[in-house]
């Protein structure tokens, strides 16, 4: 037998995810969930959820998410907000928003929810409706106001993509008129749909900069009162982002069905067979599992990362998008400039770019700027089907 | 720099609790968490918006028997504060 190599010791699990349904009454078009989520409807009970949650929360798992899709539409949601707050874990409720009546805001805030992130997809009626393909701004702004009023805090998530990109000072300015303890303006990360729709959503270098600038202003002139989070377009970058803070390293994500993932997006990954909390314990899941195992360290590493002295600070980045464009997970992912396939993300950027200018001398005058002619897949039950594979 | 406030409170977005499988004091917040070493667990403790800054450092010194606390809980509460950690 050889001798054995170096285990680095394995961390607990600190966030646990628990998505609890794919069912949503959006439509974005840069959702992350799974392009083919219809296909497969089983979802976890209610005591299925309370078992993961203490099992997860023994081994030391101290933040507990709700999201999906949109966890409102759990009937039960109400009783694992409880459960999880019992447990002592820190609860979040990760939501659009639509369904969030003041009856369930104020159960929740008697249950111990702790915090609500809700989601924007822009400063603007027009913009929110069409990217979400619903009419719901003055809902959410509603339910603003409500989350307000019970003393939740509150994050505002607004991803952003070429299309609400030049809105963030109006954006910031509406966060702050509703009272927003941070804002979160997260560019959009390509996987899901958002994958599907990458050329629709890539924005410009110049409205980046643009951005950016008037984030850091906005920052100077608020000081504490609001903190903004701008979490950087991945593929403008010359390095990788920390992605998962490193595979198995903090994260358990558990799908509707029970299938856990080291990240959102594992799924997409070929040749791994991901455990299920419904006959797996998450013990073993986290510690035994091939597939929270495979990742995580250093060992799986090639040049140029298995000898980069960032390997610890950015884990060699997405293996999803090492994935996606390299053909390979374990390549380093390809926004690293020390990629070789670094050029195709470049390429991707420019190609984008292309389309929509060549549409943009199509448009006549009249036509909003923020309608594309190209076609925009929305998140749909109809377009899941024909996607096909989950 | 970062003033101290009289009356240090901890933030409403913030909940302190001891971590049995860490073995510490950790203040979580919105999707995140910070660990807390000893020294600190103990100062915001404290910071219940009653006690002034000069009653912690008393009660500190008397609970650890040692004395010239004030330079370190004071450089600690203005860390917490630019953090917003503590109004």
């Amino acid at each position: 037998m050889n001798a054995p190599t170096f285990m680095p010791s394995i961390t607990p699990p600190l966030w646990l995810l628990a998505e609890l349904t794919y069912r949503c009454p959006l439509h974005c078009p840069f959702c992350y969930n799974p392009v083919g989520y219809a296909n497969d409807r089983t979802e976890l009970t209610t005591e299925q959820w309370f078992d993961v949650m203490r099992q997860a929360r023994q081994l030391g798992a101290a933040q507990l998410g709700f999201s999906g899709g949109e966890p409102l539409l759990r009937d039960d949601l109400e009783e694992l907000v409880g459960e999880g707050r019992r447990l002592g874990f820190y609860t979040n409720l990760i939501t659009s928003g639509i369904g969030l009546t003041e009856a369930r805001l104020a159960r929740m805030k008697e249950l111990g929810l702790d915090h609500i992130q809700l989601s924007f997809q822009d400063s603007t009626r027009e913009m929110n409706d069409f990217l979400s393909s619903t009419k719901t701004f003055d809902l959410k702004a509603r339910v603003a106001k409500l989350i307000r009023q019970y003393d939740y805090p509150m994050v505002l998530n607004v991803v952003l993509h070429r299309f609400n990109l030049d809105h963030v000072e109006r954006i910031i300015d509406m966060a702050l008129e509703m009272g927003v303890d941070y804002l979160e303006l997260a560019n959009t990360q390509y996987y899901g749909w958002a994958l599907i729709n990458r050329a629709q959503l890539m924005p410009t270098q110049a409205q980046l900069v643009r951005a950016e600038s008037v984030v850091n202003a906005a920052r100077a002139r608020i000081g504490n009162r609001m903190r903004i989070l701008f979490v950087v377009p991945d593929y403008f970058e010359q390095r990788p982002k920390a992605c998962m803070n490193g595979w198995g390293s903090v994260f358990l994500g558990i799908a509707p069905d029970g299938t856990a993932l080291p990240c959102h997006a594992a799924r997409t990954l070929p040749g791994i067979d991901f455990p299920n909390v419904r006959d797996t314990s998450v013990e073993a899941i986290w510690y035994a599992s091939d597939a929270f195992s495979r990742y995580r360290g250093d060992a799986w590493m090639k040049d140029p990362c298995r000898t980069c002295p960032d390997k610890d600070k950015d884990f060699g980045g997405c293996r999803c998008q090492a994935l996606a464009m390299t053909g390979d997970a374990a390549n380093a992912d390809p926004v690293c400039a020390k990629s070789p396939r670094h050029g195709d993300v470049q390429a991707i950027v420019m190609h984008a770019h292309r389309e929509q200018a060549a549409h943009a001398t199509q448009t006549t005058q009249e036509a909003p700027v923020w309608q594309p002619a190209q076609r925009i897949v929305f998140r749909s039950d109809a377009n899941s089907h024909k996607a096909g594979v989950p | 720099m970062h003033t101290i406030s009289d009356h240090p409170a901890l933030s409403r977005l913030f909940r302190m609790q001891w971590e049995e499988a860490q073995g510490l004091y950790v203040l979580l917040y919105p999707e995140g968490m910070v660990k807390l070493s000893q020294s600190a667990a103990e100062i915001l403790k404290r910071c219940d918006g009653r006690r002034t800054v000069s009653a912690i450092v008393d009660e500190l010194e008397y609970a650890f028997q040692c004395g010239g606390l004030r330079g370190d809980i004071e450089a600690f509460l203005r860390v917490a504060g630019e953090r917003g950690w503590v109004m």
